[in-house]
């Protein structure tokens, strides 16, 4: 880790180096997580030393996906659910690439599930970043596999009556090599969550909690972003889960951290090893 | 090298197709009758420092493609009707993004999972409008095991000088077909790489247009750091919702295609020149078609076949040549009548434009194709 720090060569971190300014002002609403995120996206990357030539970002769709863009790198902005197949894609043909996909919680659990749990068993060397505002933001509020029980969405007006995915339960069943969780609020946090995901050799899923403060905060009433934000930490969010009906499947204390790591091999570097054996190639 | 002689499967034809086209990335999904594709991929792409992946389904699959493909991989995946109802989405946005690739669709029986063992050519319309919105489509239909291969590395041709997925469309019958071909001499074999970017990044728009109005493609890591969207973009690659940007976008995918059909097209004719009689026939059918042709020439009818290969864009011109004597027009194909509405569009004011439909699951039988060129000659 040291000596990936000591690669890092531009001195302190300047967010809009990493930015392609052209585009802003950015379409996020005042107090968005996604914007945390991104920060602590590139606060890594910069950390890290990684050159942005080779630095490729894959993304769906969703004010999560629309984040991407606005990254000075290869980005990609696929369909919806898919960036993990099509990451899949770019990272086998160009390992030399350092793929990063940025999703939604509906873009990686509802529509691209399937793909998530695939990615996570096959451990190629990607790094996934879910964003999880525990709602449909970009298409106005709807409800997610992550909203919690009771929440109000545009699509459950008398409250969620479906229980949440534990994303990082289900990739660590699924095989994901590096499995981890963080806060925006923890912004150093969350930056050092990102180097240990984009520093593994495998699959990383990272779940990034964040505020969709305009639509869900809203609705729910979860005052101004200051006040989400501060509601990450506090208790007040086991609070909302003390009527759930299924409280051991989703925890009601948010753990942070790495949460998983193992040392299963990397997909590619198996795939290339077992073809160079049948050309006859030794490694 | 001289060129050997082979037998080979339809299906397999297909693989080695692609690999003597430079294909080095396949994802794909099994699905009958074109799971054999998969499995000769899996072995031969690793022989020559390619990437076999079976994906989780057939949206993973194409996918993977666009993926592989963006990273400057010549790509492709194989599937059958149900795989390619599911790859229609991402389809539309290897036109939109303009990243090259080839989907084989071996064509079984449908509706829905039909009858999965049986050829049909029941995806000719679904090829061309499967995808939403406005697009450019390349569909091929080889009519042999030989044309397989052939076209298959046509199709790789195509799809990288115009920056567009380009469909194979074959059926059951073809595809478990075995018949000897002759495989290229790799030294004559003329191939052909997508344009990629060069020069100067400072204010390279990745979608400004050209010439020939297909922009040269940014290879990642090469220092062009662009932004490739499904979102209608402007020549900077950043989605617009500017009418003028819209248009021109739309527009220009469209034209590249448009404007390169005497390229793109593909076909043969027949004993049309004197033909009264024409039967417009594509794939396995084409041969069943070809057969009462000849047997209907015995017969001293002046009968002809028009044989599109490049299915879309469709060969107009030259099937309104194809067509300047006819009286009347015989459409054969495994569906209710699809390429038939296409015949008609062209053709049906100034000529009788006929169907002769099997949905049974069958190949077309020439004494078929023979019986109702006798009765629209004898009309
Ligand atoms: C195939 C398809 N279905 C539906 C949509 C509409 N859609 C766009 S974004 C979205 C949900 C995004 O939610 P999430 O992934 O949680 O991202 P967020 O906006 O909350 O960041 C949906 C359903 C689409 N674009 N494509
Ligand atoms: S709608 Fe919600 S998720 Fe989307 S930008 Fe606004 S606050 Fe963020
Ligand atoms: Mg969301």
């Amino acid at each position: 880790m040291n000596e990936m720090k000591t690669k890092a060569g531009g001195g302190n971190f300047e967010v809009r180096d990493y930015l392609r300014l052209d585009l802003m002002p950015h379409f996020m609403c005042p107090g968005c997580g996604h914007g945390i995120a991104l920060r602590a996206l590139l606060w890594a990357v910069h950390e890290l030393g990684i050159d942005k030539d080779n630095l490729a970002i894959v993304s769906g769709i969703g004010c999560s996906g629309r984040v991407g863009a606005y990254i000075d790198a290869n980005t990609y902005h696929v369909t919806h659910g898919r960036p993990l197949a099509f990451a899949t894609g770019l990272k086998l043909a160009r390992p030399d690439l350092k793929v990063i996909v940025i999703t939604g919680d509906g873009d990686c659990l509802a529509i691209g599930g399937n793909h998530l749990i695939h990615a996570c068993r096959r451990n190629l060397d990607i790094t996934c970043l879910m964003l999880n505002n525990e709602v449909y933001g970009m298409t106005g509020g709807q409800v997610s596999p992550t909203t919690a029980e009771n929440r109000l969405t545009t699509t459950t007006p008398s409250g969620n009556s479906e229980p949440a995915f534990d994303a990082c339960k289900l990739a660590e069943a699924a095989g994901a090599g590096l499995v981890g969780r963080e806060v925006t609020m923890q912004t150093p946090a969350l930056r050092n969550l990102i180097k240990a995901g984009l520093e593994f050799d495998g699959f990383s899923f990272l779940e990034v909690m964040s505020d969709c403060t305009e639509i869900y905060g809203r609705k729910n009433d979860l005052g101004e972003s200051a006040e989400m934000i501060m509601a990450q930490k506090s208790d007040m969010r086991p609070q909302a889960y003390t009527t759930i009906t299924d409280q051991p499947f989703r925890p009601n204390r948010l753990v942070t951290g790495v949460l998983a790591q193992s040392d299963r091999p990397e997909y590619g570097a198996t795939y290339r090893r077992q073809a160079a054996a049948l050309r006859g190639e030794t490694a | 090298m001289t060129a050997t002689l082979q037998n080979l499967h339809g299906n397999h034809a297909c693989a080695m197709g692609a690999i003597a086209a430079g294909c080095r990335f396949f994802a794909g999904y099994p699905i009958t009758p074109s799971s054999e594709i998969a499995e000769r991929m899996s072995r031969e792409l690793p022989l020559v420092g390619g990437t076999f992946v079976q994906m989780e389904d057939e949206i993973a699959s194409i996918a993977a493609v666009l993926g592989a493909s963006s990273g400057g991989i010549k790509s492709m995946t194989a599937t059958s009707g149900p795989g390619f109802s599911l790859k229609q989405e991402n389809i539309g946005l290897a036109a939109a993004a303009e990243i090259p690739c080839v989907i084989a669709n071996v064509m079984r029986g449908g509706p829905s999972t039909g009858t999965p063992t049986r050829p049909a050519q029941g995806d000719i319309m679904q090829a061309r409008w499967g995808s939403h919105g406005d697009r450019p489509v390349i569909a091929l239909t080889p009519a042999s095991v030989k044309e397989v291969y052939d076209q298959t590395i046509r199709a790789f041709n195509l799809s990288e000088r115009y920056r567009t997925p380009v469909i194979l469309l074959f059926d059951q019958v073809i595809s478990h077909l075995l018949e000897p071909i002759q495989l290229a001499d790799m030294a004559s074999l003329e191939l052909v790489d997508r344009q990629w970017a060069t020069g100067s990044s400072a204010e390279f728009a990745p979608y400004a247009s050209t010439e020939s109005g297909v922009p040269p493609m940014p290879r990642p890591g090469d220092g062009y750091r662009t932004h490739t969207t499904g979102l209608t973009h402007g020549e900077d690659g950043f989605p617009s919702q500017e009418p003028t940007i819209v248009t021109q976008a739309t527009q220009r995918l469209l034209d590249k295609i448009e404007n390169h059909r005497d390229d793109i097209e593909a076909y043969e004719c027949h004993d049309t020149d004197d033909a009264e009689v024409l039967v417009v026939a594509y794939g396995i059918s084409a041969r069943a078609a070809r057969a009462a042709v000849r047997e209907a020439r015995a017969m001293g009818i002046a009968a002809g076949l028009f044989r599109p290969i490049t299915v879309w864009p469709f060969p107009e011109d030259a099937l309104k040549a194809a067509a300047a004597n006819a009286k009347a027009i015989l459409v054969p194909e495994m569906n209710a009548g699809q390429l038939r509405l296409e015949i008609e569009r062209l053709c049906g004011s100034d000529v009788k434009v006929e169907g002769l439909n099997r949905i049974d699951g069958q190949p077309i039988d020439p004494a078929q194709v023979t019986q109702q060129i006798r009765e629209l000659a004898d009309k």
